[in-house]
């Protein structure tokens, strides 16, 4: 039944046809010439061109403070989704909004801002810099970038769960004499476990790959705050492509595997929501 | 919520009963306020001051100077390429997604979710990956390279590539706002437009496009605002060539290392007026599809 009714609309030859075709072009065909170039480059060279020691820097920072950031978002982000679900104060309404900035705002504008905030003669800077914490050109500029661009995934993931939270469970549990803390550790932690871990990998995706705001605020020091998108720009600009697409299909493994994990962990937190 | 009516007496206890009981599911005043202050702070360091110091300091060598870093020549030439890009790759993927949201919503075929996994696919590679995809295929060294140097084509390091870059980065925003759009909305309303006689682009134009249309025009500002902004991807392709391939965050970038802080800010600051103005229709979009489901909704109620 349902099948005919589908098949009297029509388009789905040129509709279907153009989505194929627009799609190789754009989006399969590069992949596979990035797949194919790096088999030109044998087992040996390929090892010795994604490890060398200037490359195992750069993904310790890249994995590094992209693991630190999704933390930090997991706990301010949940923090501040709970604040933003369960509590009414002024301005709540404006902070919400505010909450897809970074995700709106051009990665190059949040390098250069948070860069200058945290300089030292930043408005944060000046006073965080005598205090011994350096946000501008180390390691930790690169976590703070990286918190920024992830922080509307760890919140805007968890929100709605929250939302839909029934409040029924909870009264359910102190009528039968559970504590507040018993409560959100036995009841609601539970529940928001697979959101917050799903934010967190979404937040640690997109951090991996990021690229904009950091060349701003890390200052691209070698060996220290050089992240691996950088240095597959370095290898480009030495004309060392083989260095490149080494390094570039490293990366591109390693995002599938987690594109993988975050499926898998959207389908787990699926089954909290009906 | 559905069955008996309720009566007013019965909604009267009912709300008395929720006053009550939410002493067990409230935490203590010190704790909530702990938690909202971190959240306030959180949200003051990370999404305030950012935005407003793109400001203050666009603005710190008063309006003069603001005006002119706006109006030099370079500048002006990155303002316009940008806009060109994304008036170029904008309506491409708006094409695509779609076509994509058609074939993907309205029919069943094999394979489907796979198809929609790969139109996710540009989403999880970093965009400098996808800079270099472009280079390999068309660059000097590339697939391509030496056969578009023999007809004398320029794709990296000009115009084109810069587009593929932006189209490639934005691939999924329209297709991905579009297909569960169109899913929810079904497939009647076109079959009795097709039945009543009308032909395919009548059906679509005046039955399939004004019931989407909020969802697309939700993917077109957001794949709008990725265009604009965008700057790895470009970054790698483009080249940098002053007045020539420079796009407005690239030019944010060259104006950063050549010591122009305040010039940097101006031109950031378009980009920044450009995410306010996503954000808020943004904001007017969710709105406006919270309020029609609430009168939606409303209407079942008062119907039952």
């Amino acid at each position: 039944m349902a099948k005919r009714k589908f098949n009297a609309l029509p388009g789905f030859g040129l509709t279907m046809g153009f989505t194929l075709f627009y799609l190789s072009a754009i989006v399969l065909i590069p992949i596979a010439g990035l797949f194919l170039k790096s088999l030109e480059i044998s087992w040996h060279d390929f090892w010795r061109l994604a490890t060398t020691e200037r490359a195992l820097a750069a993904y310790k920072l890249t994995f590094g403070a992209s693991l630190v950031a999704a933390l930090a978002n997991a706990a301010f982000g949940t923090i501040l989704a709970w604040v933003l679900v369960r509590y009414e104060f002024s301005g709540k309404r404006f902070i919400d909004g505010l909450v897809d900035f970074p995700f709106a705002l051009p990665t190059a504008v949040a390098g250069l801002t948070l860069a200058n905030l945290f300089a030292e003669n930043g408005w944060l800077g000046q006073w965080l810099v005598p205090l011994g914490f350096r946000g501008a050109f180390t390691p930790l500029g690169v976590v703070i970038a990286l918190t920024f661009v992830g922080m509307p995934f760890a919140v805007r993931t968890l929100q709605p769960v929250l939302e839909n939270l029934e409040r029924e469970v909870e009264e359910a549990a102190a009528t039968l004499g559970a504590s507040r803390i018993r409560t959100f550790f036995s009841i609601i932690a539970p529940t928001l476990l697979p959101a917050v871990t799903t934010g967190f990998a979404l937040a640690f995706a997109r951090a991996v790959g990021e690229y904009g705001s950091i060349v701003f605020i890390s200052g691209n020091i070698r060996y220290q705050t050089e992240i691996a998108p950088q240095l597959i720009v370095e290898q480009l600009e030495e004309y060392n492509y083989p260095g490149a697409v080494a390094l570039a299909v490293v990366l591109m493994v390693s995002s599938f595997v987690m594109l993988y994990v975050i499926n898998w962990l959207e389908n787990w937190s699926g089954r909290y929501q009906n | 919520m559905a069955g008996a009516p309720s009566t007013d007496s019965e909604a009267l206890r009912r709300r008395a009963g929720r006053v009550q009981s939410q002493r067990g599911t409230e935490e203590p005043p010190l704790i909530k306020w702990t938690l909202i202050a971190i959240a306030l702070l959180f949200s003051a360091v990370f999404l305030l001051l950012p935005l407003v110091n793109v400001f203050a300091q666009a603005f710190s060598k008063g309006l003069p100077a603001y005006w002119n870093s706006l109006t030099e020549p370079d500048s002006r030439s990155a303002i316009r390429l940008t806009l060109i890009v994304a008036a170029i790759s904008v309506p491409l993927n708006v094409l695509f997604g779609v076509a994509a949201a058609w074939a993907i919503a309205k029919f069943e075929f094999r394979g489907k979710s796979l198809l929609t996994t790969l139109i996710d696919l540009p989403f999880s590679v970093s965009p400098v990956v996808a800079g270099l995809m472009f280079i390999l295929l068309f660059g000097l060294q590339g697939y391509f390279g030496k056969w578009l140097d023999a007809h004398d084509l320029k794709i990296i390091f000009a115009i084109p590539g810069i587009v593929l870059a932006t189209v490639f980065v934005t691939f999924p925003f329209v297709a991905r706002e579009l297909i569960p759009v169109m899913q929810a909305t079904g497939t009647e309303q076109e079959q009795a437009a097709l039945t009543l006689g009308a032909n395919a682009w009548q059906t679509f134009w005046h039955v399939t496009l004004p019931s989407v249309k909020w969802g697309l025009i939700y993917g077109i500002i957001l794949c709008n605002a990725r265009a604009m902004g965008e700057f790895g991807a470009v970054s790698v392709v483009s080249g940098h060539i002053t007045g020539q391939t420079d796009t407005m965050p690239l030019r944010v970038e060259k104006l950063y290392n050549d010591y122009q802080g305040a010039a940097a800010f101006a031109v950031a600051s378009l980009l920044a007026l450009l995410a306010l103005l996503t954000l808020g229709i943004k904001t007017f979009l969710e709105w406006r599809q919270a309020r029609a489901y609430e009168l939606a909704q409303r209407a079942v109620e008062e119907l039952s």
